[in-house]
């Protein structure tokens, strides 16, 4: 190892390693904060002794061993102190696993505890913040100083979060197990909302100056996938990660060299990513196998697909078409129809209305969106009056337009987006931008 | 962070066409394979027929020139790729390095050029700048 970046490999190694070592050492002390503190001792043993002796062959097989010396040695102290006789179950497992445990050779096992962790960090008895911060630190590898930084609070609220996430759990004992077949459902769409809520995060910041924060497209890109590999018959992990293939496969494109954002049918679409397209389609390919549906025909669904998926196809149609022009819009407005009847929201409905006004003309598209435009969920979304004002737009609607433009500007939270806003609104009314000009 | 990890197996500069790979090895390589795509990483990876099935084209004095494998003066020669994502490069040679890689092979590991690396100018020389702001669309992303 080059003496210059010791502990760059060791960060490396603990990226690699620090997942499934907390899931075995999980199921082994069942409690998750447990084995995370035992996971970051050996990191800590291994801080102190690799520089010298080097990164041994076996880096997950060394600390997890590690680990376990350390679970023993404080299992010994606290049996000498008070005898608990229910404490003996995990007690029995601890000693009774060999030491040279392979993490490669119980792979399965592995599998199945990196899943259990998941469902774990994801629990109903935390909050969805809580959520996410568990759920990148235990799964994901990431410091508290990253998180943080990535969700924009200080460290010190971040490691308060993180304590308490765990504190909750060992208080309401969640058991460190893959829910059964009827909470399965509901539980599995928690870990997909967790993970595409980091997704989100990162591909549109809901406020602040910059646009995208691409590396935690990259954090959710990685959990979804571990997860398809976790859950492959799931049709929704595949439509998760392939939506999240395909979104990604435009960040690139989605803001200009000035860095104001670009509208997805203005994109460049040379700089959409084609090996993430070809990741996406793949991927929504295997969700359409996984529950023994054919191909996607999507009037003959065996079973009908869930929202990922169909939020897949979706993205799916953008990215199949060579150009703007050649959207499939019917298609669209279909898949979103389909939607509003599996997982109805306004939101949905303001999405529904701009493919409709593609695929029917402004009028129809207006007459949808106004079927939500009072809707109190969406005093605030700034995206209902960019639609209405562009729908607006296109019916010659000037006055109209100009009001729903301002409106949205003033919503939005994100700075470049808000002057974006402000300029359609002045060139609606007739003036061009002032930027370049005296 | 994109890396290419580029297998170079000493020998296949010389290997005939059609040479299969070892039954063996490539279920070493498959588990390898497996590992990289359960966690995560994998984006791509492809095995290459040898270089007497290939051709080298050069470009002496601006005029293209078609040259057929096997190439005599080659020392070394790609025997494929992974392509994978990680947050640095000493994680790519990390994984780099659990491959079940023989005797006689090498793999170099390569970050790949994103636009972002790009100087200014290049980037807009890639990009051909062209104004984007006169938007006819309106659409949510």
């Amino acid at each position: 190892m080059t003496a210059s970046n010791p502990h760059r490999a060791i960060e490396a190694v603990w990226r690699i390693e620090s997942a499934r070592l907390i899931a075995a050492l999980a199921r082994l002390v069942r409690d998750v904060g447990r084995a995370e503190e035992l996971a970051q001792d050996a990191l800590v043993a291994a801080l102190e002794q690799w520089p010298q002796a080097g990164i041994p062959d076996n880096p997950g097989a060394w600390l997890m061993a590690t680990a376990k010396h350390r679970a023993i040695d404080q299992l010994r102290h606290r049996t000498l102190a008070a005898r608990k006789h229910q404490q003996l179950g995990y007690e029995i497992d601890l000693l009774e696993t060999p030491d040279d445990l392979d993490l490669d050779t119980v792979d399965d096992d592995i599998g199945d505890d990196l899943l259990r962790l998941m469902f774990t960090a994801c629990h109903p008895v935390l909050s969805e913040e809580a959520q996410v911060a568990l759920t990148l630190r235990l799964i994901g590898g990431l410091s508290t100083e990253e998180i943080a930084r990535a969700f924009l609070v200080p460290e010190t609220t971040m490691a308060q979060r993180i304590v308490r996430a765990k504190r909750a759990l060992s208080e309401a004992r969640v058991p460190f197990e893959i829910p059964g077949a009827a909470q399965l459902s509901e539980r599995l769409a928690a870990v997909l909302q967790v993970i595409y809520l980091v997704f989100n995060e990162g591909y549109s910041a809901t406020a602040g100056q910059d646009w995208a924060r691409p590396s935690l497209c990259e954090d959710a890109l990685r959990l979804g996938r571990i997860l398809a590999e976790l859950a492959p018959h799931e049709a929704e992990v595949h439509g998760l990660v392939a939506l999240m293939e395909i979104q990604a496969s435009r960040l690139r494109a989605r803001v200009d060299p000035s860095g104001a954002p670009v509208l997805l049918l203005d994109q460049d679409r040379a700089k959409w990513d084609q090996l993430l397209i070809h990741r996406g389609l793949a991927a929504l390919e295997r969700a359409a196998r996984s529950n023994g549906a054919r191909p996607p025909s999507f009037a003959q669904f065996a079973i009908a697909p869930g929202p990922y998926v169909l939020q897949a196809e979706i993205a799916a149609c953008h990215a199949r078409a060579l150009t703007a022009d050649a959207t499939d819009w019917q298609r669209i407005a279909a898949l979103y129809a389909a939607l509003m009847v599996l997982a109805p929201s306004p939101i949905v409905a303001v999405n529904s209305a701009v493919a409709i006004g593609m695929a029917e003309g402004p009028a129809a598209g207006l007459e949808m969106i106004d079927t939500v435009s009072h809707e109190p969920a969406l005093r605030n979304y700034h995206l209902l009056p960019t639609v209405r004002g562009d729908l607006l737009e296109k019916l010659g609607r000037y006055d109209e337009a100009f009001a729903e433009f301002t409106r949205a500007a003033a919503l939005t939270g994100n700075a470049r987006e808000r002057r974006f806003l402000q300029e359609r609104a002045a060139r609606v009314a007739g003036q061009f931008p002032g930027k370049g000009h005296a | 962070m994109r890396f290419m990890m580029i297998m170079i197996p000493k020998g296949y500069e010389q290997a005939t066409p059609g040479t299969q790979p070892d039954a063996k090895r490539v279920e070493a390589m498959m588990k390898y394979n497996e590992a990289l795509q359960k966690a995560g990483i994998l984006l791509a990876l492809d095995g290459l027929h040898p270089p007497s099935m290939g051709a080298r084209v050069s470009f002496a004095g601006g005029k293209p020139k078609v040259t057929d494998g096997p190439f005599a003066e080659a020392k070394e020669v790609i025997g494929g790729y992974w392509m994978i994502q990680v947050k640095s490069k000493e994680e790519a040679v990390q994984w780099a390095m659990r491959c079940p890689g023989s005797e006689n092979e090498v793999i170099e590991v390569r970050q790949v050029q994103e636009l972002e690396d790009f100087t200014p100018d290049l980037q807009q020389a890639a990009e051909g700048f062209k104004d984007l702001r006169d938007s006819p669309g309106g659409k949510p992303r």
